[in-house]
């Protein structure tokens, strides 16, 4: 290692991987052997950096440069240009779109200025495949620690002095689940890692597994270290193949090098862990369905308590924790839970990963600390709306969560806050919306997903919710009466109040958030029969403006349906019965004659 | 519906995946996953051996099969096209793209078309957000596609 100068890290997210990143690599190790620099020169596969907008990611170490979105054509030119003549390839530095100066350092760029990497660590330093890259950067030293030198208590004391709690959504109190477990007697116990990642556009537990899988492993078995537990079973989802990969790969190192396994670090120690699958259910990210599903079931929940920590996997006590929450362990354990508790609000402390995405300019995956606000979420990190378009809400905690508006922007970011704004923290997505967006279809969109996820165990969740479907569509429709909103309203409570599990509990939020927030869309939608984001097609009408329209045709002959009738040279007229909105007769217009009503 | 006459030779070996996990029944979902990469889909036929073999009901296996979406009951096309409509790319124009591709292949989501090559189908959310809206042809990831783009991605693998 000493004797490498240069080290390339090339992103192999899965943003970047899309973006091919896989041939980058390749070309650089070929160039760097064509060149017979391989004493000198080293490109490793890392994990996500974060920044998937400008993706694919290549930074330079030790100078720290950060060259975006690369091309497997451009790695010659930063071979010879940035290793051997040391001058930087400009044209693939960030330029700031505000000053339109180039920085080569992430440090300068406004998406990482306000960041602080607890969980992500690691992310983008090291070769996740490579076990003595983690344990350069304190890797399994935390677990040394408890083992040799704390007892599963003092471990416990420390995790419910620093006040994490579980970033998988509802932010219960780590340490004190942990302490539960453990006072539960029982000749076997079980720890799981949450990786069923199932809020649609939160990518944060992935790019954990994919770029530190570790550090997951390492606080796994502290977890069983202290509750008593020598099994550990991560539950994750079929979908994330290279996830799955790495975790692989990991396990076996870590057996190898005797830190899992028997008698680790020669303390008499027991913890080993295997891997099941998910197969697609967003219900299995609550913890009784997720353990149904791992027995082969269906993956329903049932009824608490019992509680996992007291019957759960095979009716054995079982601590579940979420990716994330695990991530930030061996950090506390290795800094102290005062550094931890120093960082965040009052009730919630530490940071958090979120997946930012939407009409945003700058989408990418950031750990922010509690407590900063959505405006410098959005429009600092973020990079303000796409194409200078008008904000104009943010989802948080996906299809469970509510949208916040305008008014939400300097709230400062923290599980009670969320909830008080009538959102929610969930796993941490955050999808910004703009004056293009309908809300009321937002709704609808959100209302589908939970329609098509509910696992139909309770009536309040199977019926409800597809009727709370139904009374969106109408509404997106132009069918709805007033009476319609009180029964959205209504069944929106029932539902909350009476379903078995998370999933019912939450969804209607972003019925209620909408309907709170911009009650005027609804209104609109069924009083005038309008859809101000111009996204309802049911209520769109393309209109041709007789005084611009010069009969020239083009609309008439690319519209697919036949719907514009008009001699040449005549002003032409679309027939409304026939038209199906596609909006080719607008694109192709070159008077601006046509419009939508 | 006609019966399906399974492989023999696939058979003996989806018998030795369950015979790998002891027959155990709760590793039903790791043998259905098993199962279909060897199938590639899990037709009923298919169901009645994995029940006989772990010793469950067949309704059983099918009341897994049906809860979870990454199974399928019907075989996929020779390219599975399969539209992302994850928050994030919905917001930016996935339906659009989704209607395109309905239009181009003349087939709904969840169809295979009539000559085997195209099926269709959503996902919800693979992670790669930053490249919205995202089409995946296979394991082939398509990033930012509009619905101008679709033709061009289906005559890519038309003619193969």
């Amino acid at each position: 290692m000493a004797k490498i100068k240069y080290h390339m890290l090339v992103c192999g997210g899965t943003g970047c991987q899309a973006a091919k990143s896989e041939e980058i690599l390749k070309n650089f190790q070929d160039l760097i052997n064509a060149k017979g620099l391989e004493t000198e020169v080293q490109a490793i596969k890392t994990g996500c950096f974060g920044f998937c907008e400008k993706g694919p990611i290549v930074k330079m170490m030790p100078d720290n440069t950060f060259y975006t979105q690369v091309k497997p054509e451009d790695c010659a030119e930063i071979l010879e240009e940035h290793i051997i003549k040391g001058r930087k390839v400009h044209r693939l530095l960030y330029k700031d779109p505000e000053t339109g100066e180039y920085k080569s350092d992430s440090k300068h760029m406004g998406f990482y200025k306000k960041q602080i990497r607890i969980a992500l660590r690691n992310c983008g330093f090291i070769n996740p495949e490579n076990i003595d890259e983690y344990i350069a950067r304190d890797g399994y030293q935390a677990m040394g620690k408890v083992l040799t030198e704390l007892t599963p208590e003092a471990t416990i004391e420390i995790l419910k002095k620093s006040g994490l709690r579980g970033r998988g959504g509802g932010g219960f109190p780590t340490g004190l689940k942990w302490e539960i477990t453990r006072a539960v007697k029982a000749d076997q116990k079980y720890v799981v890692c949450n990786a069923d990642e199932g809020d649609p556009g939160a990518f944060m537990d992935r790019s954990v597994l994919e770029g530190d899988p570790h550090t997951v492993l390492e606080a796994m078995a502290i977890n069983g270290y202290c509750t008593g537990a020598d099994k550990g079973v991560i539950y994750i989802r079929a979908e994330y193949p290279l996830a799955v990969e790495r975790l692989k790969i990991a396990m076996k190192q870590a057996r190898d090098y005797g830190l899992l396994g028997n008698d680790i670090l020669g303390t008499g120690f027991n913890f080993d862990i295997e891997i099941r699958y998910g197969a697609g259910a967003f219900v299995c990210g609550e913890e009784t369905a997720l353990i149904h599903s791992m027995e082969g079931l269906r993956g329903e929940p049932t009824v608490k308590p019992p509680f996992p920590s007291e019957s759960g996997f095979l009716g054995k006590p079982t601590n579940v924790n979420n990716v994330e929450t695990y991530a930030n362990i061996p950090a506390i354990i290795n800094k102290g839970a005062d550094w931890f508790a120093s960082i965040g609000t009052e009730k919630s402390k530490g940071t958090k990963v979120f997946a930012l995405a939407g009409k945003i300019n700058n989408v990418g995956l950031i750990e922010v600390p509690m407590g900063i606000t959505l405006r410098e979420v959005i429009f600092e990190i973020g990079g303000g709306i796409k194409n200078d378009r008008k904000f104009k809400a943010v989802q948080t905690g996906g299809p469970s969560g509510g949208m916040l508006t305008e008014k939400d922007l300097d709230t400062p970011i923290d599980y009670d806050n969320l909830i008080a704004a009538g959102s929610m923290m969930g796993s941490g997505g955050m999808i910004v919306m703009d004056e293009d967006d309908c809300m009321v279809a937002m709704a609808k969109f959100y209302l589908e997903f939970t329609v098509e996820e509910s696992c139909g165990k309770c009536s309040p969740c199977r019926i409800g919710n597809k009727r709370l479907f139904e009374m969106l569509e109408k509404v997106t429709q132009g069918h709805a009466t007033m009476e319609d909103l009180d029964k959205l309203r209504n069944l929106s409570h029932v539902i909350k109040d009476t379903s078995l599990c998370g999933l019912g509990q939450t969804s209607p939020n972003p019925v209620l958030s909408s309907m709170a927030n911009f009650a005027n869309e609804y209104l609109e939608h069924i009083g005038e029969k309008k859809c101000r984001a111009g996204s309802c097609k049911a209520l769109m009408q393309y209109i041709i403006i007789p005084e611009n329209c010069i009969g020239c045709t083009l609309c008439a002959r690319n519209c697919p349906v036949d719907a514009i009738i008009g001699e040449r040279k005549q002003v032409h007229v679309i027939d409304q019965d026939k038209c199906i909105k596609c909006g080719a007769c607008m694109e192709k217009c070159k008077f601006n004659a046509i419009f939508i009503k | 519906m006609a019966k399906i006459k399974l492989s023999e030779k696939k058979i003996a070996e989806l018998k030795e995946v369950c015979k790998s996990f002891n027959n155990e029944k709760g590793e039903l979902i790791n043998v259905l996953h098993k199962a279909q990469s060897i199938f590639g889909y899990l037709p009923a036929e298919l169901q009645e051996v994995i029940a006989k073999e772990l010793n469950v009901s067949v309704a059983h296996v099918y009341g897994v099969v049906t809860f979870y979406s990454f199974f399928t009951m019907t075989p996929k096309g020779e390219h599975p096209i399969s539209i992302c409509l994850g928050t994030a790319c919905y917001v930016r124009g996935a339906e659009k793209v989704l209607e395109e591709f309905k239009r181009v292949l003349k087939i709904q989501v969840g169809e295979t078309s009539a000559d085997g090559k195209f099926s269709l189908s959503c996902l919800r959310c693979v992670g790669a957000c930053g490249l919205a809206p995202v089409v995946l042809v296979g394991e082939k990831v398509y990033g930012r596609v509009s619905p101008d783009g679709v033709k061009d991605i289906v005559a890519e693998y038309s003619n193969l």
